[in-house]
C-alpha cells in the first residue's frame, strides 16, 4: 500500500514537472538559425539553368547546400570536430560531390540534391596533397588523388580504386600538383626546392609510367600559387626574384627546358615584397586549360594575360582590383573584377576571357560594411540569359566570415553571417523604453521633484497624459488599419528604431561576441540581426569577457557594455567599450594597460552617471580602475577594506585572495595550495551576481526550517587528478570563502575523471564527471544548510559566520554524455529551478532541481513524502518531454545562457554551438500568467449576468415588499 | 630552495631552541625526540599597526602521523607587549593573521617535507580580542596528505564593538583545533536501491492480496463514480446536442 502511495506521489510530482510544447506553439517562442562556419571551399551548381544550390564546405568541418536565392540551407552534414573530419578538398561535377576528408583518410562522394551520400571509401594512409577530377574524352571518370608519396585513381561512379601507384623519389621529391586535360594521360608535377621539377606522366588506364622527366630550374621554391598549367599543357611559373615568367612544355618530345621570359619584356613590374600569383582556370577536367590568366603582381593589382604560341601577351591590367575570378557557362569563361569604386563601395565588372573587353550592363556595386572586414573572395556564378548575353550572381566572403550573395545590378540577395557558428560569450540586454514610457520615468526622477513646484508638475503631468492618450490612440488606429489587411501583409518588422521594451520584458537584445572578433546584437524575440560590428584586430587566440556596465535602466544615459579581449600569449587586455543597443563604440577614454592583466571583476560601486566600476588587476597587483573619476576613486577608497578578489595559478596550484588598499595597490590575505604534482585546478566557479534567492530555508516534514547556507563569496573549485590511471585518477571538489580563503567543503570522487561541467548556484553546486570504474556519466549534488538555526538571519558576512555548514551530497547516474550545463534564472528566484543540460544529440534537456536533491530518501516516511521529496532512485531519467527544443537540434551546443525575464514564472534561455537557438522556459509552469485559450468572453458574460440578475431580483425583491405592504 | 631543505633533525633543533627561548611553554605532552611518527609544525602571526605582515611565532602544532591524523597545539602566553599591540590594531579594526608552513601530514613523507611556501588565513583582530582569544584552527590536507589550507574563526565571529577590560581575558589562547581530510564523494547507491527492490518484488510474491492491481482493489468504489459520471455527462450531452440542434435550425 504504501509502495503505491509513495508511487502515485512520485507519478503526480513527474506529471507537474512535465513541461513539453503543444504543436500550435512551435515557433511561437522560439527560433533556431543554423549556421556552417568559415567557408573554405565554395562551388556553384551550374549543372542545369534553374539550378540554386550553392556547395560549402567550411573550416568546421560541415559539407553544406544553401540556397542561393534565400540564403537558408537545404541540407547540412556535421563530421567529427577536429583533424579527424576536416575537409581537405571538394571537387564537385554535374550532381556529385567529392570530398577528401581527414587528411586523405576518406573519400566521399554525395548526391547534391538532397544531400545523400553515394559512396565513401578509405584511402591508405598518407598526408594529402592534392586532388583533381579527370576526364576521358570528354566525359569525367575519376578522381584522383595525390598523397605525398603515391597517387590513386578512382571512379567517380563507385568509388572504386582504378589504380594507385607510389611515387618516383617520393622522400626528396614534393610532389603537388596533378594535371590532366583528358587525353589519356595524367601529369604529376613535383619539385625538390631550389633545384628541378619533375614531370611523371602515367598512364590513365592501368598507371603506368609513361614518361618521366626532369627539369633544371634553380629559382624554384613552389608549385602551389606560383605555377599553373595555361593553354595546351603548359607549365607557367613566376619567379619572384628574377622578376620573370616560366614556361615549359609538359608534352614535349625530347629534352624539356623551362623558357625564360622576363616581366620587363611585357612592360611589367611586381611590386616590391610582394610574391607574384598566377591564377589560371581549367573549366572542363577533360579539356585543355584556358590560355589566358591572370597574374596578381601586387595586393590591388592584376593583369590578364594570353599564352599564345609560346608568346604571351597582356590584354588587360587592372589597377586597383581587389578580388579576381574566372566563371563559365555554356562554352564562355569570363572573368569577373572586382575594384573598388570609393571608400565605401565597390564594383564588379565581367571581362570576356579572350579579349578582355568589358562585357555591356555587368556593374554590380558591393557596399563595403563600414562594421565588416576586408574583402577575401569572390566567387561568381555566370549564366547565359535568353539574348545569348552572360549574367552572372557573385558571393563575396569577408574576412569576418560573412557571405554575401549579389545580384545583377546591386541588390543583396542574403547575406549569412558566419561568424556566429562560434560564439564564445554573450549576455542579454533589457531594451530601451519608448518615448513616452521615458517621458514618464523622467517625470518622477528624484531630480525633477526636487527642482519644480507644485504647479510645475501638475503641468508636467497632464502633458504627459497627453502624450500617453496620444500614442494610444495612434495606437488603435494602427489596430484598426492593420485589422482590414489580410494577415499575411501585416509584417512585424523589427528595425532599431522600433525597438522597445515590451510588458513583462520577454524582448531583450542579445549581445553575442564571436571568436572572430565579430560582435552582433540579436533581437531575442524574432532572431533578427540589428546591428554588428568587426574588431579589426583582435588575435585569432584572444579570450573575450563582456560585462555590463550599465543597464538601460538609467535614462537618459544610454547602456554601456564592456568587452575585455585578451590575447592568451601575452596577456595583454584592451577593451571595447559601446552601447549594447546600438552597437556603437563608445568615445569615453579608455585607460592604459600596460602589463598583463590578471583579473577583472564589476564591483556594485556605482560612478555619478550609474557606471559599475570595472576593476582591472594587472601581473603586478596593481589596480586599474574604470571609469576612474574623482567620484570613483573616492567609493573605493571609502571601500577598500571590504573589498577583496582572489586570483587563481592551476600550473602552481595556487588560489590566493586578496584585499584592495586605499592607496589601489593591494595586500595578499590568504593563500590555498592544492599541489599541482597531485591535482589540478581545473574549474573555479562563483555564483551569478544577479541571482536571487527568495526563500532562506526549505520547510521540513517536522514543520521546522532548515535553512540555507547563502554565502555570496563561495567559489567551487574542481581538480582533476594528474595521475590519469582508471583505478587511481579522481575529482577533487573544494568550497573555498572568496573572501577569507577558508575552506568551507573539501571532496574527493575517487575513480573519476573530467570533463567536469558544474553549475553553482544559491546553496547548491551541481557538476557531472565521468565514473572510470563503472564507465558511465554520474551527476553529483552538493547542498549546504546552515542547520535548524540561522546565525546572523540580517546580513551575511565571510568574516562572521565561524560555524562551517552541514554539507549534504548524492550522486546519481545519467544515461549520455552531456556537453554543457547551466540553471534557469528568474527575476525573483520564486520559481522553481531546472537544471539545462546541453546533450551531445543537440536536445536540451530541462531537468528539474528537485531530481538532483541530496535529501531523496532511501527510504519513504511520512516526513519525507509531508516534504514531496522524490524516493532516491540511483538513475535520473532522461524524457524526452523534456527536451525544450523539441526536434530543433542545436549542434555541438558550447553553451547556455539563461537570463531573467520580467515575469516571475519565465526564463529566457539561449543555446549556441554551431547553431544559435533561443526559447523561454517555464520551469514552474505559467503561474503567472492566463492561458492563451483562457475564456475572456465566458468570464465577463457570467460576471455582466450575475450582475443583472443581483439588479432584476432586487428590482423583484422591493416589487415583492411594496405588494406585501399593501396587503 | 635547496638551502631550506634541512635535515629533520637540525630543523627540530632549532625550532626547539626558539621555543624554550621565546615562548614559554605550558604543555609539552609528548616528547618529540624518539618517536619520528610526530613532529610539530611552527604556528606564526602576525598583527601590525600598519597591517604590512610580519610573522612571530605562536606555538607549535604537534602532529601526530599514521592513518588517523591528530594534532594538538602547544603555544604560550600572550605579553604584555603584545596583548597592548593587540588591542590597538583591535581598536583600528586591524587583521590578526596566522601562517604555516606547507608541509606533507604523512609521517613517512617527512624526508621529503618542504617548506617552500607559507599557509595564509586571516581574522578580524577586534573578533579575536572580543571572543577572549577563542579560536577554531583547522588544517586542511589533501589526498596524498600535504596541507592546502588553514583557516581561523572565532566564536563569537562578530565585532560588536565591547570594551574587553580584564587582561587575563587577553592571557591564554583557548583554540580548538583540527584536522580536515577530503571526504570521499558518495557515488550513485545501486546495491541499496536494488535490493529494495528485490525485497519489494517478493513482498509482493509473498502476499496475493498485494499483487491485486489498483483497479481490483477498489472496483467497488470506483464502478458507481463512473456510473455516475457517466450518467451525468449523458445528460449534459443530450442538452448539448439540443442546444446545438436549435442553433443549427437558428442559422438555417
Amino acid at each position: 500500500m504504501s509502495a503505491l502511495v509513495c508511487r502515485v506521489v512520485a507519478f503526480f510530482c513527474l506529471l507537474r514537472a512535465s513541461a513539453a510544447v503543444f504543436e500550435d506553439q512551435v515557433g511561437k517562442f522560439d527560433w533556431r538559425q543554423q549556421f556552417v562556419g568559415n567557408v573554405r571551399f565554395a562551388a556553384f551548381d551550374a549543372h542545369s539553368q534553374a539550378s540554386k544550390k550553392l556547395l560549402v564546405a567550411t573550416e568546421k568541418n560541415i559539407f553544406a547546400s544553401v540556397n542561393s536565392r534565400t540564403g537558408e540551407l537545404f541540407w547540412r552534414h556535421v563530421d567529427k570536430t577536429g583533424q579527424d573530419g576536416q575537409i581537405d578538398a571538394m571537387l564537385v561535377h554535374g550532381q556529385d560531390a567529392v570530398l577528401v576528408v581527414g587528411n586523405g583518410r576518406l573519400l566521399r562522394s554525395w548526391e547534391t540534391n538532397i544531400g545523400g551520400l553515394n559512396w565513401e571509401v578509405v584511402m591508405d594512409t598518407g598526408s594529402f596533397q592534392t586532388a583533381q577530377l579527370i576526364g576521358l574524352a570528354d566525359i569525367v571518370k575519376f578522381v584522383a588523388v595525390l598523397k605525398k608519396s603515391a597517387i590513386s585513381l578512382h571512379y567517380l561512379s563507385n568509388g572504386h580504386q582504378k589504380w594507385v601507384e607510389n611515387l618516383p623519389d617520393s622522400d626528396t621529391v614534393q610532389y603537388q600538383t596533378v594535371y590532366s586535360s583528358g587525353n589519356g594521360d595524367v601529369f604529376v608535377l613535383g619539385l625538390v626546392p631550389h633545384s628541378h621539377i619533375v614531370v611523371v606522366a602515367y598512364n590513365i588506364e592501368d598507371g603506368e609510367i609513361m614518361k618521366q622527366v626532369s627539369v633544371e630550374a634553380p629559382w624554384i621554391t613552389s608549385l602551389d600559387s606560383s605555377c599553373a598549367v595555361v593553354g595546351s599543357a603548359v607549365l607557367l611559373c613566376v619567379d619572384p626574384v628574377s622578376s620573370s615568367l616560366y614556361t615549359l612544355q609538359l608534352n614535349a618530345e625530347g629534352r624539356a627546358e623551362f623558357v625564360h621570359i622576363p616581366l620587363q619584356s611585357l612592360d611589367l613590374e611586381a611590386e616590391a615584397g610582394f610574391h607574384p600569383v598566377v591564377i589560371a582556370t581549367q573549366p572542363h577536367p577533360a579539356r585543355v586549360p584556358l590560355k589566358e590568366f591572370f597574374l596578381q603582381l601586387g595586393p590591388e593589382r592584376f593583369i590578364l594575360l594570353q599564352l599564345k604560341d609560346g608568346a604571351i601577351a597582356p590584354l588587360r591590367d587592372f589597377n586597383p582590383a581587389n578580388l579576381v575570378a574566372f566563371a563559365t557557362t555554356g562554352e564562355k569563361t569570363v572573368a569577373a573584377v572586382m575594384s573598388p569604386k570609393n571608400e565605401t563601395a565597390c564594383s564588379i565588372n565581367l571581362f570576356s576571357a579572350d579579349t578582355g573587353r568589358r562585357l555591356l550592363d555587368t556593374t554590380v556595386t558591393y557596399n563595403l560594411d563600414p562594421n565588416g572586414g576586408k574583402l577575401n573572395r569572390l566567387f561568381v556564378l555566370a549564366f547565359l540569359k535568353k539574348d545569348d548575353s552572360v549574367g552572372y550572381r557573385a558571393l563575396v566572403q569577408t574576412e569576418d566570415f560573412a557571405l554575401t550573395f549579389l545580384q545583377q545590378p546591386g541588390r543583396v540577395v542574403w547575406v549569412r553571417e558566419e561568424a556566429l557558428a562560434d560564439v564564445v560569450t554573450m549576455e542579454m540586454v533589457d531594451l530601451p523604453l519608448t518615448g513616452t514610457q521615458a517621458e514618464l520615468e523622467g517625470e518622477f526622477g528624484k531630480k525633477a521633484a526636487i527642482q519644480d513646484g507644485l504647479l510645475a508638475m501638475v503641468l508636467k503631468r497632464l502633458s504627459s497624459q497627453l502624450i500617453l492618450l496620444q500614442a494610444w490612440i495612434g495606437h488603435l488606429w494602427k489596430l484598426f488599419y492593420d485589422a482590414r489587411k489580410p494577415r499575411s501583409h501585416v509584417k512585424n518588422e523589427v528595425t532599431i528604431e522600433t525597438l522597445a521594451r515590451d510588458e513583462f520584458n520577454l524582448q531583450k537584445m542579445m549581445v553575442m561576441v564571436t571568436a572572430s572578433g565579430k560582435l552582433f546584437g540579436i533581437d531575442s524575440k524574432s532572431g533578427t540581426i540589428l546591428w554588428k560590428h568587426y574588431l579589426q584586430n583582435v588575435q585569432p587566440n584572444a579570450a573575450f569577457k563582456l560585462m555590463v556596465q550599465r543597464t538601460t535602466a538609467h535614462f537618459p544615459h544610454p547602456p554601456q557594455c564592456t568587452l575585455l579581449i585578451k590575447d592568451k600569449d601575452t596577456g595583454l587586455g584592451s577593451l571595447h567599450v559601446f552601447n549594447p543597443i546600438f552597437g556603437k563604440k563608445s568615445h569615453i577614454a579608455l585607460p592604459t594597460l600596460p602589463r598583463p592583466i590578471q583579473q577583472s571583476l564589476l564591483l556594485p560601486i556605482m560612478d555619478q552617471d550609474y557606471t559599475k566600476v570595472l576593476m582591472l588587476i594587472d601581473d603586478q597587483y596593481k589596480v586599474t580602475a574604470f571609469p576612474s573619476t574623482k567620484n570613483v576613486l573616492q567609493q573605493l577608497q571609502e571601500m577598500a577594506s571590504s573589498i577583496f578578489f582572489y586570483l587563481v595559478d592551476s600550473s602552481q596550484g595556487t588560489l590566493s585572495g586578496f584585499r584592495l588598499r586605499k592607496d589601489l595597490s593591494t595586500e595578499l590575505m590568504w593563500e590555498v595550495v592544492i599541489p599541482a604534482e597531485v591535482q589540478k585546478i581545473t574549474l573555479v566557479k562563483g555564483k551569478r551576481a544577479n541571482e536571487h534567492v527568495h526563500s532562506q530555508g526549505r520547510v521540513m516534514g517536522d514543520r521546522s526550517v532548515l535553512y540555507k547556507y547563502l554565502n555570496p563569496n563561495l567559489l567551487a573549485v574542481v581538480t582533476e587528478s594528474t595521475d590519469t590511471h582508471p583505478e587511481r585518477s579522481f575529482i577533487g571538489v573544494f568550497l573555498i570563502d572568496g573572501v577569507t580563503g577558508r575552506i568551507i567543503h573539501e571532496a574527493v570522487q575517487r575513480k573519476a575523471r573530467g570533463p567536469v561541467h558544474l553549475v553553482h548556484s544559491e546553496n547548491w553546486v551541481v557538476y557531472e564527471y565521468w565514473n572510470t570504474k563503472s564507465r558511465r556519466n554520474e551527476f553529483s549534488v552538493l547542498e549546504q544548510y546552515e542547520g535548524t538555526e540561522l546565525y546572523n538571519s540580517s546580513v551575511f558576512s565571510s568574516l562572521d559566520r565561524p560555524h562551517p555548514p552541514q554539507v549534504l551530497q548524492q550522486s546519481y547516474i545519467f544515461p549520455s554524455p552531456i556537453n554543457t550545463l547551466e540553471a534557469t534564472l528568474t527575476e525573483k528566484g520564486i520559481t522553481s529551478r531546472h537544471l539545462l543540460v546541453g546533450l551531445p544529440s543537440g536536445a536540451i534537456l530541462s531537468l528539474p532541481k528537485m531530481f538532483l536533491d541530496p535529501r531523496r530518501p532511501e527510504v519513504v516516511s511520512e516526513q519525507s513524502r509531508e516534504e514531496n521529496l522524490i524516493p532516491y532512485a540511483p538513475e535520473m531519467p532522461i524524457r524526452t518531454e523534456w527536451f525544450i527544443n523539441y526536434n530543433q537540434t542545436v549542434s555541438r551546443v558550447k553553451g547556455i545562457y539563461t537570463a531573467p525575464s520580467g515575469l516571475e514564472s519565465t526564463c529566457l534561455v539561449v543555446a549556441y554551438g554551431l547553431d544559435i537557438y533561443q526559447t523561454r522556459v517555464f520551469p514552474s509552469k505559467q503561474f503567472d500568467v492566463l492561458k492563451d485559450d483562457y475564456d475572456y468572453m465566458l468570464i465577463s458574460s457570467v460576471l455582466l449576468g450575475l450582475f443583472f440578475a443581483t439588479m432584476i431580483s432586487k428590482r423583484l425583491a422591493e416589487v415583492k415588499l411594496l405588494n406585501r405592504a399593501w396587503r | 630552495m635547496a638551502s631550506l631543505r634541512q635535515p629533520l633533525s637540525s630543523l627540530l633543533t632549532v625550532l626547539l631552541l626558539i621555543c624554550t627561548e621565546f615562548v614559554h611553554c605550558n604543555t609539552n605532552k609528548r616528547a618529540t625526540d624518539g618517536q619520528d611518527a610526530d613532529f610539530s609544525v611552527p604556528l606564526e602571526h602576525s598583527f601590525e599597526m600598519d597591517d604590512v605582515p610580519r610573522f612571530r611565532r605562536r606555538g607549535s602544532l604537534e602532529v601526530r602521523g599514521g592513518r588517523e591524523n591528530g594534532v594538538s597545539i602547544s603555544q604560550g602566553q600572550l605579553s604584555e607587549e603584545d596583548r597592548n599591540m593587540l588591542k590597538e590594531v583591535a581598536s583600528v579594526d586591524g587583521l590578526y593573521r596566522i601562517r604555516v608552513p606547507r608541509v606533507s601530514l604523512q609521517a613517512d613523507r617527512q624526508s621529503e617535507r618542504q617548506i617552500d611556501g607559507y599557509l595564509t588565513a586571516f581574522v578580524r583582530a577586534c573578533a579575536l580580542v572580543e571572543s577572549h582569544l577563542s579560536d577554531v584552527i583547522t588544517l586542511h590536507s589533501d589526498v596524498a596528505g600535504s596541507l592546502i589550507g588553514v583557516s581561523i574563526v572565532t566564536i563569537p565571529g562578530a565585532c560588536r564593538g565591547v570594551e574587553v577590560e580584564d587582561e587575563v581575558d587577553l592571557d591564554v589562547f583557548n583554540t580548538t583545533l583540527s584536522i580536515m581530510a577530503p571526504v570521499t564523494a558518495p557515488v550513485p547507491e545501486t546495491a541499496l536501491f536494488i535490493e529494495k527492490m528485490e525485497q519489494e518484488m517478493e513482498r509482493k510474491g509473498k502476499n496475493p492480496q498485494e499483487q491485486k492491481s489498483f483497479f481490483g482493489k477498489y472496483w467497488m468504489y470506483i464502478v458507481p463514480l463512473v456510473l455516475f459520471l457517466m450518467m451525468s455527462g449523458a445528460q449534459d450531452q443530450s442538452g448539448g446536442g439540443a442546444s446545438g440542434g436549435a442553433a443549427n435550425g437558428g442559422s438555417r
